[in-house]
């Protein structure tokens, strides 16, 4: 079975007819081509697929899209703007929490998630909120800076 | 205005493709979906080993929807990475080896359709006895995996360079330990995929790979299609990691494009998390006999290796594997008595590869670890041991490796202060320790496995009329930052801002040929390329200027962005340089190259002494901090200082980056990471059973680079991104015997293995209470 769907993704307001088998991940992925969210394993171990609904963190390829009426979805396509990175993007180039970047938007959402409800996160709350993305490339050094440098960027106003 | 040259290298650069990596725009293989794309499917074996009598594909072609299915029936023809031992099918025929090796595989309309008619294959067999340790697949009378190897050895390998036994009979300490490594994985992020799509019309192949080797790949798919190579392209997207597992030609693409020929169309085919883990061409299940002779003041007298690697089902790189195992016991220290026998065993387990430190981590874990235990029992401290030991470079060692640079004092004593060592030992308190340890690693095998007669690397620039220049390379950028390295270098050497370049990466129809990204070879090899085609190009752009300065050529001074004759000469842009060289030809392209000297590329002392050589070796020391819960087994690392020498840090940034990923991949290795299996069935094939740490299990690590100024190197650098994973795991159990007195001879030491060594002890001192 299918139904009406509606919501908003990336700030614009859709109303699409959605299986009800159909993964929130494979919606954005395979059906809209928003290819930035990742399929990283066979369900809930990696986090590479994280997206925000209402602002926070969630795993697309546990949650069912049809799950999501009425809420606001926002994937790391959704980030930049105007031309310019977000604060949390800007942390992950700079700071080289990004090697090979297939974790990357994944994490760059659960830090997006973080920074929003709590903009100047000490480390072990860092920890904590990034505790279950994996990353194979960087030991998650650069990536505690790279969070640390966003709420930096932020409390100075330099980037959104 | 006489603004200098910029300069690109030696600073923090963040890579050029970040931009596209944290905004979502970076495609990866699995990313390029496009309508009409048909779903691929493998259906694997689920017996370990058994003959094959009969593969039943009509259900699953009978499936509406189903557009083709393959199986060996069609194709004989056989792959492998090295020239030797190209022995593997693409899909099974006549014999499956390992339980998931690929058997058939199905392309239709959508996924569920093909998942659905991988369902529908039925696989008659007649099961074979098999093997799944290295004891059992070499015991006598076993079945033989393949008819070529007898006794089921893939290969033998025996050294003797010096008179071992004088060496132990010299030694005031002689000791001898057995230690045991698990197989582990590389559990890259991305995992694999092919996009192969098949234009029928004009007989031509496109492949989109997630590799570390695309020329590899292209040589594998016109062996196994058939086809000319002038008739297929493969292109490397963006690659989620490889750390090793992709530096071979894998079944995922080759499966694809047999796919895609057949339905005459395009095929993805991304297999899942559980089948990455099934593909494997992870570090091999090892066990290692160490011998080693000492002296009082440290010095080592002899060694005595025995390496039994369990390599799976089929070659890759094994062979390769057991030769670095042996040679690469050199090159780090001052050795002179060294005997080394390897066992490469074929087993019904999936075929292991080349992980990153390739052959090097296990023998160094065990070397690290008992010349530690050694220093010990002769009252030496740990830094002393290894000091008592170094290198002069430039040398060659006994078994002909040239070292030209050796950062490794540097090193130790880097890590020796900045742990506060000396002030800190022993006083830690009740279960904590420190420890140390060093290793190194090549920078790129001066003997390529496909030897061609080419130079090792090729770079070419392409400027043109609008000032910009386009670097175009075969290297692959898989995430190490191979593209930043490269287009730093060249703007260096044309002291122009990075932002003037572009590189194309990884496109067999645009870019010169590269034998790709293992081995860290980019850096040291088409690094070298990148500065020649530079200062080929700048050549040129001297000589136009020369010409509108209306000096000679020696006399033009490069700024980068101005040329002029001398400090007093207002000198012409950049852009102008540009329009007067492009009067002679029109577009510029250049070529750069590099190759090895010859006298890098190993010696004959014995079969397979080339595997070993390189232009550089890099070296590490690390010092790691442990906290032991003796009421758990909990192993926490606290803290890791480590040093490595790099040469020259072309970017600071991705130096560090590396060398944390290193040591931290390390730290998976030795704490918790582990295939099992039970019965050939595996495990732990996913990402919570194989257990990979945490943010919350990760320490700080402390980064000190060493440049030794290598004097072959490009601007003398040497790898950064291998050398400091294998100095963990021996320093990890070195601190734990700090610790708490127990030394660990198996990994991964998990809190079990922990509890149990805590538990026996304690057990065994009350025996000894009673008995007294």
């Amino acid at each position: 079975m299918a139904r009406l769907l509606s919501f908003v993704l990336n700030g614009r307001r859709r109303v699409d007819a959605v299986p009800d088998n159909l993964l929130l991940l494979d919606y954005i992925r395979e059906a809209l081509r928003l290819t930035g969210t990742k399929t990283g394993c066979d369900g809930g171990e990696c986090g590479a697929c994280t997206v925000l609904v209402d602002d926070r963190p969630r795993l697309s390829c546990l949650t069912l899209a049809a799950s999501c009426e009425g809420k606001r979805i926002d994937t790391v396509e959704s980030l930049a703007e105007n031309g310019r990175l977000a604060a949390v993007q800007r942390g992950f180039h700079e700071k080289l929490g990004a090697q090979c970047g297939y974790c990357t938007p994944g994490l760059i959402m659960v830090s997006e998630g973080l920074l929003r409800a709590n903009s100047a996160p000490d480390e072990d709350e860092i920890r904590e909120a990034l505790g279950s993305n994996i990353c194979r490339c960087t030991g998650y050094v650069k990536i505690i800076e790279a969070v640390q440098h966003a709420a930096r960027l932020i409390a100075r106003g330099e980037a959104p | 205005m006489s603004a200098g040259p910029v300069h690109s290298i030696g600073g923090y650069v963040p890579m050029v493709d970040g931009p596209e990596k944290v905004s979502g725009r970076a495609k990866y293989t699995a990313d390029f979906i496009e309508p009409g794309t048909l779903a691929g499917r493998i259906y694997r074996s689920p017996y370990s080993h058994a003959e094959i009598l009969a593969v039943d594909v009509s259900a699953a072609l009978a499936l509406p929807g189903v557009i083709a299915v393959v199986t060996g029936a069609d194709c004989d023809k056989t792959f492998g990475v090295l020239p030797v031992a190209r022995t593997e099918h693409p899909l099974a025929r006549e014999r499956v080896r390992y339980r998931g090796e690929p058997v058939a595989a199905v392309a239709a309309i959508d996924d569920a359709t093909a998942a659905e008619a991988v369902r529908r294959i039925k696989m008659t067999v007649h099961e074979l006895p098999a093997y799944f340790t290295a004891e059992e697949a070499m015991a006598p009378g076993a079945v033989n995996l393949h008819n070529h190897r007898p006794g089921n050895i893939e290969r033998d390998v025996l050294f003797e360079l010096g008179n071992v036994e004088e060496g132990f009979a010299a030694a005031d300490l002689v000791r001898e330990r057995r230690y045991r490594c698990a197989e582990v994985c590389q559990n890259q992020m991305e995992m694999h995929a092919a996009v192969a799509d098949y234009d029928a019309l004009r007989g031509r192949m496109t492949v989109h790979a997630s590799t570390q080797v695309p020329y590899y790949v292209h040589l594998m798919l016109a062996q196994i299609l058939g086809m000319d190579m002038a008739q297929i392209r493969v292109v490397k997207p963006h690659v989620g990691g490889g750390f090793g597992c992709r530096t071979e030609t894998l079944n995922v693409e080759l499966i694809a494009a047999l796919l895609a020929r057949k339905a005459g169309g395009r095929v993805r085919l991304v297999v899942n998390r559980e089948e990455t883990f099934i593909t494997h061409r992870g570090r091999p299940e090892t066990e290692i006999r160490l011998k080693l002779g000492m002296m009082k003041d440290g010095r080592i007298t002899a060694v005595e290796c025995e390496c039994i690697q369990r390599g799976g089902a089929h070659s890759g790189y094994g062979i390769v594997t057991i030769l670095y195992s042996g040679s690469m016991l050199y090159a780090i220290y001052d050795l002179h008595r060294v005997k080394y026998l390897g066992k490469r065993v074929l087993t019904n387990t999936p075929p292991c590869g080349a992980f990153r430190g390739h052959g090097t981590v296990d023998v160094r874990f065990a070397f690290e670890a008992l010349l530690d235990e050694m220093a010990g029992a002769l009252d030496l401290d740990p830094f002393t041991a290894r000091r008592a030991n170094y290198l002069t470079a430039p040398t060659f060692t006994d078994n002909d490796l040239m070292v030209n640079s050796y950062g490794l004092p540097e090193c130790v004593d880097w890590v020796e202060r900045e742990s506060g060592w000396t002030a800190r030992k022993g006083k830690l308190g009740k279960g904590k320790g420190l420890g140390m340890a060093c290793s190194h690693y090549i920078s790129g095998a001066s003997k390529p496995v496909n030897w061609t007669g080419e130079p090792h690397a090729t770079v070419k620039l392409k400027l043109d009329f609008d000032g910009s220049v386009v670097l175009l390379t075969g290297a692959a950028e898989i995430g190490q930052g191979s593209s930043t390295i490269l287009v730093q270098s060249v703007a260096e050497v044309l002291g122009l801002d990075m932002g003037r370049f572009r590189i194309i990466s990884g496109d067999s129809d645009i870019v010169p040929k590269d034998n790709g990204s293992y081995s860290s070879r980019v850096t040291f090899m088409v690094g070298n390329a990148a500065i020649d085609a530079a200062q080929n190009l700048k050549k040129l752009l001297v000589a136009a200027a020369a010409r509108k300065l209306d000096c000679r050529p020696e006399d033009v001074e490069c700024l980068g962005e101005l040329y002029r004759a001398g400090a007093q000469d207002k000198g012409v842009s950049f852009n102008d340089v540009v329009t007067e060289a492009l009067k002679d030809s029109g577009t510029i392209t250049v070529t750069g190259i590099y190759s090895t000297l010859p006298a890098s590329q190993g010696g004959k002392k014995y079969r397979g002494a080339a595997i070993g050589g390189t232009m550089g070796y890099s070296y590490s020391a690390q010092v790691v901090e442990v906290t032991v819960d003796e009421e758990t087994g909990v192993v926490t690392v606290d803290q890791v200082w480590v040093a490595h020498d790099c040469g020259k840090a072309l970017n600071r940034l991705t130096v560090e980056g590396q060398v944390q990923g290193s040591v931290w991949m390390g730290m998976g290795q030795a704490m918790s990471e582990e295939t099992a299996y039970h019965e050939g069935l595996m495990l732990t094939g996913n990402m919570l059973d194989y257990r990979v740490p945490t943010i919350a299990d990760s320490p700080p690590i402390a980064v000190g680079i060493v440049e030794s100024d290598d004097p072959h190197g490009p601007f003398g650098a040497k790898e950064a991104g291998e050398g400091s994973l294998a100095a963990f795991l021996p320093a990890l159990t070195n601190a734990i015997a700090d610790a708490i007195d127990l030394r660990f001879d198996e990994l991964p030491v998990t809190p079990d293995r922990v509890f149990a060594a805590l538990e026996k002890r304690q057990r065994e001192k009350r025996a000894g209470q009673q008995a007294a």
